[in-house]
């Protein structure tokens, strides 16, 4: 994903990490927004479910999108 | 509902729903400040007069998004909820929701709901949500989770008094049920629900799915339910993720019937546009930085005036009571011991206020997130953490709560390598040491005509500490091994404007906990040393005045010269003189005489007795004058060189050892509690005092 770009979240790669994001609101069928990241591109800011989030690049890997 | 007693109301809800400031609103001063049993969890409480007839007793809970904790903190919020036997299982709760995302905020209600305890719902922000143009049907919503709905403004107080009202009257718990739990696990829940005596099916689902966490519970019987579980292919992480797409599903369809929202965001856009700024690659970091700075600054400058005010009040004070009272040890114990002793409390007031008026400020306007997504990256090369910023950050302050806030870090390895070297970070029991040491060997000299020598040598005390934290992490980093993965989800909120009176119950709070823990040790040991200082063997101590009569015939001195000496004799000889004298032939190398060695001992239980310490020494040599310490500090001569006892290469030596060592034992015992036993605190005390002795050494051989 590029910044500003939405996508929808399709599913996720690791089951013990989805848990935690499920309850942050990364539903399966909701749109995600890549925001920005932070000044070493690592983490990124989010959008979702209507609030900003930030997630290390290797937990905004174990969701899977589509677009 | 019986008026004998008073009924428990808890406070639940996401992290930055306004919960402490509602807290705030409902209790005002009547807060209590404490821990939850067997954990180190913060817990606040305090009374609220409801109406006429009732009051009742307000729970602050700990954030957290869902039942399912992940962190010490939110395992508290669990066990509250469903020990129905335990001393905080609240009569009624309040769920604070934060109505411009109100998604996120109603997954714990819906969870409350199966939990059949009565609950009203507070909708904080609404202006907010109002502002992007959202609007509620309240009467619908009531209508569709079946418990009354409140908008509030936790900021500025309105709908408080409406909030009082209904739960001053009888509250039902809502009649709905929002989780179902499959066909197969249905009849293991019906056999836990009965076993345990519980009012809900939820709640024995809860048994079974964290039983681990439960620790109300007996061993044996958290023991059984996990066999139970097993036996019948309970599996609970399954469930857990699909009772939460559940559970979303429902919040979904309600807010799309009870939400007119129209397509506006601008208030969001305005937070993207700071934050562009805030974390951007050079700006934002120049910013931190000079955040940081004036921090330094102000703890330096601004905290001086009141500083003084206290020092000189206090100085008189005791001038004045050594000539109020008659003669005795009592009084003497009251003019020399005590009153400086409390002196020395009242004087770190200043210091902590503005500290934490900071760090509060950096709180409450979201800037704090943003630290943390700023340093993370950076944090994690040295084995830290993005959240290991706001404990190491609270460490400037006191290693006591910041070591208590590493509990927001989940990943354990992260989590005690935060705790581990947290203490380097110089706190402010440091700062009075070096403050009266830098303005003692540091010439008050402006440079660029605006920073002056002194606050450059302090901040690079501080870096020094930071510095010496970071590379002991890093240390560490590779040394511990543990698999556990570590991970940052963290919300990062809208800005908003301080509240001011949350920031002022902050420094309150902190201020109160210093002064009444801190506070006890440090006067208690302000009242032994100078019971050891003024106190030896009695035939040594009887004989003192025939001895330096005696001693000093012939040197023609003035009636007052000789007490001076006698009273130098007397400490010389005292219980504590004797403690110092031992310690010497170790800390000569780092430049220190025995009456350092004194301080160095006292001042182990907590650094800033060495001030106090130093204070009660030098007083007591020279009890007639009412001067402040610097002045006699730069006043005393070494009796080896004539030159002064406090030269550039001593007062470095004490500074960098005060930098690295651990002299604390508050510290210390609560590395113990945080992780459970001696072997980590030891370890750090054994590191930090090598660190300082070698460091110190190193430091006053090169420069003597």
């Amino acid at each position: 994903m590029v910044k500003g770009e939405t996508a929808i979240i399709s599913g996720f790669t690791d089951e013990q990490l989805s848990v935690k994001l499920l309850e942050m609101g990364f539903l399966p069928g909701t749109a995600v927004r890549f925001n920005f990241t932070a000044p070493f591109g690592d983490p990124v800011c989010v959008s979702v479910s209507g609030y900003d989030l930030s997630l290390r690049l290797e937990e905004a890997s174990t969701i899977s999108i589509l677009n | 509902m019986a008026n004998d007693r008073k009924i428990k109301i808890a406070l639940a809800g996401k992290p930055n729903s306004g919960k402490s400031s509602l807290f705030n609103q409902l209790t005002g001063l009547n807060q209590k400040i404490g821990n939850f049993p067997g954990v180190t969890v913060d817990k606040r409480t305090g009374t609220c007069q409801l109406d006429d007839k009732s009051a009742a007793e307000i729970i602050d809970l700990p954030g957290t998004y869902s039942l399912y904790p992940r962190t010490l903190d939110e395992k508290v919020v669990a066990e509250v909820f469903t020990d129905q036997k335990g001393k905080f299982y609240p009569d009624k709760i309040v769920l604070v929701a934060d109505a411009t995302n109100l998604k996120n905020c109603l997954l714990l209600l819906t969870q409350l709901i199966d939990l059949k305890i009565p609950t009203v719902l507070a909708l904080n922000m609404v202006d907010l949500a109002a502002k992007s143009g959202q609007s509620i049907d309240l009467k619908k919503l009531e209508r569709k989770l079946d418990m009354p709905v409140v908008m509030i403004n936790a900021r500025n107080g309105t709908g408080i008094d409406e909030l009082k009202n209904i739960l001053a009257r009888p509250l039902k718990a809502s009649s709905k049920t929002i989780y179902q739990s499959d066909e197969e696990s249905k009849s293991l829940i019906e056999k836990i629900r009965i076993k345990f005596n519980l009012t809900s099916d939820y709640e024995a689902y809860q048994f079974l799915q964290q039983s681990d966490n439960l620790v109300f519970l007996p061993k044996g019987e958290r023991e059984f339910i996990r066999q139970t579980a097993k036996e019948n292919n309970f599996f609970a992480h399954k469930y857990q993720g699909a009772e939460t797409v559940m559970r979303y599903g429902f919040i979904q369809d309600l807010l799309n019937e009870v939400i007119l929202r129209s397509s506006d965001e601008g208030w969001k856009k305005v937070s993207h546009g700071i934050d562009r700024v805030l974390t951007h690659k050079v700006a934002g970091y120049v910013i931190f930085f000079l955040i940081l700075f004036l921090i330094f600054q102000s703890i330096f400058a601004w905290a001086q005036i009141p500083m003084d005010f206290i020092d000189s009040t206090f100085a008189q004070l005791s001038w004045r009571l050594d000539r109020l009272f008659p003669e005795g040890p009592f009084f003497e114990l009251i003019s020399h011991g005590i009153v400086p002793g409390i002196g020395g409390i009242v004087i770190f007031i200043p210091q902590i206020a503005i500290l934490f008026a900071f760090i509060s400020i950096l709180e409450e306007t979201g800037y704090m997130a943003r630290v943390v997504f700023l340093m993370d990256k950076v944090m994690r090369k040295f084995g830290l953490n993005g959240k290991s910023v706001v404990p190491l950050m609270s460490g400037w302050a006191c290693a006591i709560p910041a070591i208590m806030a590493t509990r927001t870090i989940e990943n354990w390895k992260d989590r005690l390598i935060t705790i581990f070297v947290t203490p380097l970070m110089s706190c402010s029991a440091r700062l009075p040491v070096y403050t009266i040491l830098v303005a003692l060997i540091i010439p008050d000299y402006k440079v660029l005509g605006f920073f002056n020598y002194q606050g450059l040598v302090l901040m690079g005390l501080y870096l020094l500490g930071f510095l010496a934290a970071i590379l002991s992490a890093l240390a560490m980093k590779f040394l511990i091994k543990v698999k556990e993965r570590s991970y940052l989800i963290m919300e990062l909120p809208t800005y908003k404007m301080p509240k001011w009176s949350n920031v002022g119950y902050q420094i309150i709070e902190k201020t109160k906990a210093f002064v009444f823990e801190a506070g006890k040790t440090i006067l208690a040991i302000s009242i032994i040393l100078y019971v050891l200082a003024s106190y030896g063997p009695p035939d040594v101590m009887n004989e003192a005045k025939e001895t330096v009569r005696k001693k000093t015939t012939g040197l023609n001195l003035s009636e007052a010269e000789i007490q001076e000496r006698v009273a130098s004799y007397k400490l010389e000889h005292s219980y504590a003189g004797g403690l110092g004298k031992i310690l010497e032939p170790v800390i000569k190398p780092l430049g220190y005489d025995w009456k350092i060695g004194i301080a160095l001992v006292t001042s182990f239980a907590a650094r800033e007795v060495f001030v106090g310490t130093i204070a009660t020494i030098y007083s007591i040599g020279n009890t007639d004058d009412p001067s402040t310490i610097k002045q006699k500090l730069k006043s005393e001569v070494n009796p080896e060189t004539g030159g002064p006892r406090y030269t550039l290469a001593v007062g470095l030596s004490l500074l960098v050892f005060y930098t690295f060592a651990m002299q604390c034992m508050s510290t210390l015992a609560i590395v113990k509690r945080e992780t459970k036993g001696w072997k980590w605190p030891l370890i750090q005390l054994a590191y930090m005092t090598m660190l300082a002795y070698l460091s110190a050494f190193a430091v006053y051989q090169f420069l003597n």
